[in-house]
């Protein structure tokens, strides 16, 4: 039942050929059988194995198949699950249970999904390792051929990819802010869909910088991809930000091919020191979309090289002013004083991780007095520069084909030292993040270690449709069937 | 920009963070690459452009004045550190 | 009115600018849809968005939009097509969030202004924000105690520029504010429960001099406490800069105990709230035709009013005033005075009823005689049934029992007695058996007048009409 995806559920559920209970129990073995990874904060097997029951019942009852029936799903331990504690990765909210259920999680079960596991990341969501993890970094089931070093998954979202990537679910939830889904997506060699932001209700995620954060899809195919995020999206009144678009028929989009469609090829993505074989697959990527019937057209996005450092003034501005709430007062770690103020400092000292203090110290560096305009006024302005690049280039293209990430999985530790080689994995997910846009990954090859490339579409807002299809021809052209060690 | 270990210090008492003496160094020396890196963005004209503090094009949308909601402090308290009743207790504070 | 302060050297004017705090009138807060009531139970009014649940959201209450917009309307202001709700970030136990969702530079109404008797106050603006929770301090030996009921809670801020002259004068202003957001039923005003709160900004100045600096002081929560605390506030500072001293531009609490300000403690980074716009909100955009319906809809403002009650009423300026301090008072006087002698209704509402509502601590709401009833008792007065004095009484029956003015005359007999015939029968009598009195007056001792007046009130048990029985009498004792 390893490979099956959610379409293949979907049949073998119908016919009878396995139950949800049967399904769910394998995977949660396999789920128990995949520790090394150390992608799972908590496991979630009596929920899971309810959920599954309940999927067979209304089969039984002969009541109409939903979406997502029995689908085992693991979720990124950002969004809160009721009864169920939920950790963002770090010693903050180490024994938080929320009392409420977020809005995608909810549709997911709604559409009836069955929440495995609540999966590790970067420490709320800051990083593009899962290595700033509270519980420990996770661990990339891919390996390069001669190396036997253990590579990171990428982050925020490692923990969910490394499961999708390793077979483990057919299916997992992430969260992107400035990458978080598709570049561990590319380093794990799957399929990961940042939605236009308002696509998907942020209600009950835990927040890292609101004007960013959106869920998504992490899958090993773009079908599945698709109609997961039919099934996550939609308008939800208690978020403001939330958009009252109309959710399309994602799937049904698919096998619209791309013949006729403008395929925009961002020159300022050629970065200094890109790997040659990054440069190679990102140009073949094109070449089979033109085979496919697409028209490539060089594009210009001037503001690329600026969108990187803007990110990093704006994300970590308003994390700063986000993650004030965790002050030891209603939940999460107190670090006892006889002060308040005092218990503030070693609260929040104690409770956030390296990255995160960072973060949260450069966030509010840049917001306080004397230096709002010079950092985040001007950050914001070079925003709409980034946002504007892309509606011209929407005026003469459909679709946008970048890579996702300069390099392909580094081994697990790398980096740690230095923050800004850290960010720079970012590159080409920020630009897009920055302006709203859906933008997808998939894996499109294998480096000559034997590590999996991702290339990224970026598509319009609200054109996810134009982005699946884009990517259902992209992921037949390539032809990507590679596995990694993990699974072999 | 270059951070000085006084301003790292008013930064962590402003985002209520003990950062300890001996990481006050290296801490400024790390914030300060990061700033400095960041103010590549000066090489950007920006006159005449907005900030853009918002994504998307739509309204802000407004809720009825119901009052449907709240009357769970259960729920409310279930995850305190420290109550004292129905209320979340903190060190005395002192005005 | 100004009021100066002697200083050692010379005099010194009171500047005072006052940012009132007034808790918007809506049933759910501004951001979630708890409840806003009063005296709740500690942390039964809370949702998870008040209690700042990790990844919970706030969306934007309409009624407290409409009422920022009414109000802003109501003292001339300019209301913003377009605002920003900001975050203003501090920590606080009682800040949930950790910010509090204000307005800061782009508020939804600016400018406007507010008339106190000889000034009109300039208004700089309303924003819309958030409350705090509240911190019990007196409950525990060792800890205080949080109670997020009021975290939430939508209030409008709004500030004046600093025009006003003298303790009484910020007084006045907040009394003619209060009244203003009474009337629009934007806020209701209760000081006692923390509806309206009020912040002076208070600096002294040689007269017509530059600003000085000022001082904040901080929580007002009554109109006295407010005088008083200026009063003190004005006075220290004149005696810190006769001692050579400067005013320090800092936060101060009034101790009303001690009828004294005294320097909070605040640490020298509590001003850095790195204000920036709250990225989980949209602006706020509001079109014409909404500004206009909410216009169209306005009650007859106080002023109007007031002007209307003294020109078209022929009200005295004393008794306009008085009936349009509040707005259900100029209703219930209006419809007193419906079809009928207004100023002789104005009299019974200004003086009996108020009067009564007065000692007895009611609101006119709480009134026992309806408006309507009231009327009836100033027509038995005007055709004639009831004397000015019966009046009185049959007030005083009304208010006790709660019955009608005519019920009342009825049951006690108390009409008036206004037949010639019977009063003449009666004065030609008295005038008889007096005969010794009658000769005095006719010999110049007119002040006996009062005399046979009471004798023949006396006589009909009071019921007399009195103006009739002075007219008989004058006639008779000077034919």
């Amino acid at each position: 039942m390893r490979d099956l995806g959610l379409a293949d559920i979907r049949a073998g559920l119908a016919e009878g050929a396995f139950s949800a209970v049967e399904l769910v129990e394998d995977r949660l073995a396999a789920l128990e059988a995949a520790g090394e990874l150390n992608a799972v904060v908590t496991p979630m097997p009596d929920r899971a194995l309810e959920a599954a029951r309940a999927a067979d019942a209304r089969r039984a009852a002969r009541e109409p198949a939903l979406p997502l029936d029995g689908v085992p799903v693991a979720v990124k331990d950002l969004f809160c699950t009721e009864g169920v504690r939920t950790t963002a990765s770090s010693a903050m909210l180490g024994g938080f249970v929320p009392p409420y259920e977020s809005t995608v999680t909810a549709n997911l079960i709604g559409a009836g999904a069955v929440l495995a596991a609540k999966t590790n990341l970067d420490e709320f969501a800051m990083g593009s390792s899962t290595a700033t993890s509270h519980f420990g970094p996770a661990v990339n089931p891919w390996k390069a051929k001669d190396d036997p070093r253990p590579r990171a998954p990428g982050g925020s979202s490692g923990g969910s990819a490394a499961l999708v990537a390793a077979s483990v679910v057919p299916a997992a939830l992430g969260t992107d802010t400035g990458g978080s889904i598709r570049q561990p997506a590319a380093f794990c060699g799957i399929v990961g869909l940042k939605p236009t932001y308002g696509r998907c209700s942020r209600w009950g995620i835990v927040a890292f910088a609101s004007s960013l954060d959106q869920a998504g899809p992490m899958t090993r195919s773009v079908r599945d991809a698709a109609i997961m995020l039919a099934a996550m999206a939609g308008h939800d009144p208690k978020d403001s930000t939330s958009a009252r678009e109309p959710v399309p028929d994602f799937e049904a989009a698919l096998g619209g091919g791309v013949k006729g469609l403008r395929i925009g090829v961002p020159r300022e993505y050629r970065v200094d020191g890109m790997p040659e074989e990054l440069d190679a697959l990102w140009r073949e990527g094109a070449a089979w979309l033109e085979e496919a019937g697409a028209e490539i057209v060089d594009i210009s996005l001037p503001h690329t090289h600026y969108a990187l450092p803007a990110y990093y003034i704006v994300a970590p501005a308003e994390a700063s002013s986000n993650l004030a709430r965790y002050d030891g007062v209603r939940y999460g770690l107190r670090s006892p004083a006889e002060v308040v103020e005092e218990q503030y400092a070693r609260t929040r000292r104690a409770g956030f991780g390296a990255e995160v203090r960072r973060r949260v110290l450069i966030g509010t560096y840049v917001l306080s007095a004397g230096y709002y305009d010079a950092y985040y006024t001007k950050a914001q302005r070079v925003r709409r520069l980034i946002a504007r690049d892309f509606e011209q280039a929407f005026g003469k293209v459909d679709a946008v084909l970048t890579p996702t990430a300069p390099t392909a999985a580094f081994p697990l530790g790398e980096k740690m030292d230095d923050p800004i080689a850290m960010y720079l994995n970012d590159v080409f997910t920020v630009p897009a993040s920055l302006a709203g846009l859906p933008a997808v990954s998939l894996p499109a090859g294998l480096d000559g270690e034997g590590l999996p490339l991702g290339l990224q579409l970026i598509g319009r807002p609200f054109d996810e449709e134009t982005v699946f299809r884009t990517a259902a021809a992209l992921e037949a052209a390539a032809g990507f069937d590679a596995e990694p060690e993990f699974v072999r | 920009m270059a951070l000085d270990r006084a301003t790292v210090e008013r930064i962590a008492a402003l985002a209520r963070i003990d950062i300890a003496g001996e990481e006050r160094d290296a801490l400024a020396g790390e914030l300060s690459a990061i700033l400095g890196w960041v103010e590549t963005l000066n090489e950007v004209d920006t006159e005449d452009v907005a900030p853009m503090t918002s994504v998307g094009g739509h309204k802000l949308p407004w809720r009825d004045d119901v009052a449907g909601d709240g009357g769970y402090p259960d729920r409310v308290l279930a995850n305190a550190p420290d109550a004292v009743g129905a209320f979340f207790a903190v060190p005395k504070v002192v005005e | 009115m100004s009021v100066l302060i002697e200083g050692r050297d010379g005099v010194w004017e009171y500047a005072i600018g006052l940012e009132v705090h007034a808790q918007v009138a809506s049933s759910a807060k501004l951001f979630s849809g708890a409840p806003t009531a009063f005296g709740a139970e500690p942390n039964t009014q809370v949702s998870l968005v008040d209690a700042a649940m990790p990844g919970m959201l706030p969306v934007i209450n309409r009624v407290c939009i409409e009422q920022a917009v009414r109000t802003g309307l109501g003292f001339g202001g300019a209301i913003a097509r377009h605002s920003v709700f900001d975050r203003k970030n501090y920590f606080y136990p009682d800040l949930p969030q950790g910010y509090q969702i204000s307005q800061y530079t782009q508020p939804i109404v600016s400018g406007g202004s507010v008339e106190i008797p000889g000034r009109t106050v300039r208004i700089t603006r309303l924003h819309l924000e958030q409350d705090a929770g509240k911190s019990v301090h007196d409950r525990d030996p060792d800890r205080t105690l949080i109670d997020l009921n009021r975290a939430g809670v939508a209030l409008m801020e709004i500030v004046s520029e600093p025009d006003l002259r003298s303790p009484e004068e910020a007084a006045e202003f907040l009394t003619r504010l209060r009244a203003l957001l009474r009337w629009l039923g934007t806020c209701d005003g209760n000081m006692q429960e923390g509806s309206l709160r009020c912040d002076a900004n208070v600096s002294v100045r040689r007269p017509g001099a530059e600003l000085g600096t000022r001082t904040e002081i901080k929580n007002l929560n009554s109109i006295r406490f407010l005088r008083e605390a200026i009063e003190y506030e004005g006075q220290r500072q004149v005696e810190v800069i006769d001692g050579g001293g400067e005013i320090e531009q800092e936060t101060r609490l009034f101790d009303p105990d001690r009828g004294e300000t005294r320097a909070m403690r605040t640490k020298e980074d509590a001003h850095d709230y790195r204000y920036f716009p709250d990225p989980d909100l949209l602006p706020l955009e509001l079109d014409e035709d909404f500004i206009e319906a909410i216009r169209a809809a306005m009650p007859e403002l106080p002023e109007a009013r007031r002007d209307r009650f003294v020109e078209e009423l022929g009200l005295s300026d004393y008794d306009a005033d008085l009936l349009t301090a509040e707005r259900a008072r100029a209703d219930y006087f209006e419809a007193a005075a419906s079809g009928r002698d207004a100023k002789q209704a104005a009299n019974w509402v200004a003086g009996d009823l108020l009067g009564r509502l007065n000692r007895e601590g009611l609101e006119i709401e709480a009134a026992p005689i309806p408006a309507a009833g009231l009327g009836e008792l100033v027509d038995l007065i005007a055709d004639g049934t009831l004397s000015g004095r019966m009046g009185r009484e049959v007030f005083d029956a009304m208010w006790e029992t709660g019955k009608s003015a005519a019920a009342i005359v009825e049951e006690r007999g108390l009409k008036q007695i206004s037949d010639t015939g019977a009063l003449e029968a009666l004065v030609d009598e008295l005038l008889a058996r007096e005969a010794d009195k009658a000769a005095e007056y006719r010999g110049g001792r007119t002040k006996l007048l009062g005399f046979f007046v009471g004798q023949v009130m006396k006589a009909t048990g009071g019921k007399a009409n009195p103006k009739l029985v002075n007219e008989l009498l004058r006639a008779k004792l000077e034919e």
